[in-house]
């Protein structure tokens, strides 16, 4: 039942948290909602009983990828440009 | 790239040797429990990219070179090939498990039925968790600071 109403609010807050990354102006909050995405992506793997992927999913999406946008984004601009 | 402030240290430095337990904990128990050597290899460069993000790079770079990172990827693979062939020598086959059977070091075979997980078990299969947990380590975090040592070159122009 609990898993039920877990399996149907995971993808919205991912849909979510990829417009979020998407639409944000400032480029740290959209690679912290990029991070987020790619937690609650690992989330839904583990409930998908798939806890190997869930792992890998944790370590190289929500850590790795957010360590190389934030340095990249340090060494450009942070706000992005209004056209 | 600087380091960032003194809050993001001390919390950097404090949650530092939980990632690093945490990540050991996944390779040294890939035989027993889901993951194996990238996922805890992933971890553990999590970790180091954590503290390279919070200190800078000129500081993680008087630590570790990445030449040496270079030498850690490539001893990692070394190793794993060298396991698969002292099987053929050991053995008969490429990737023979010729430690299972014997009573030293990962040697005992568990008894049949649902039993209470042994760690010491299942061969040469840790050992080459360990390799491939070298090698991830290494390489990943090999990548996330060279890419931190390019930003920093930049800003000096």
């Amino acid at each position: 039942m609990i898993l039920d109403a877990i399996h149907i609010l995971l993808p919205i807050l991912i849909i979510a948290s990829s417009l979020f990354a998407v639409l944000l102006k400032d480029l740290i909050a959209a690679a912290i909602a990029v991070a987020a995405m790619s937690l609650l992506l690992s989330l839904e793997f583990f409930i998908l009983q798939a806890p190997d992927v869930a792992i890998a999913e944790a370590g190289v999406g929500a850590c790795l990828t957010t360590a190389i946008l934030v340095i990249a984004i340090k060494s450009t601009k942070r706000m992005e440009d209004e056209k | 790239m600087n380091g960032m402030s003194r809050i993001v240290k001390t919390i950097a430095s404090i949650t530092f040797p939980l990632v690093m337990i945490y990540g050991l904990y996944i390779i040294a128990h890939g035989h027993l429990t889901p993951g194996g050597g990238f996922q805890g290899g992933a971890v553990v460069a999590s970790g180091c990219a954590m503290i390279l993000i919070a200190y800078g790079s000129v500081w993680t770079l008087g630590k570790i070179k990445e030449k040496n990172l270079s030498i850690l990827e490539s001893v990692g693979a070394i190793c794993f090939i060298t396991l698969a062939i002292l099987g053929l020598g050991f053995g008969t086959v490429f990737f023979k498990n010729f430690l299972i059977g014997s009573e030293i070091i990962f040697g005992i075979i568990p008894s049949f039925g649902s039993t209470i997980s042994n760690i010491n078990t299942a061969g040469v299969i840790p050992l080459m968790n360990f390799a491939v947990g070298l090698k991830v380590i290494a390489g990943l975090f090999g990548i996330v600071l060279i890419m931190a040592y390019a930003s920093t070159r930049r800003d000096k122009y």
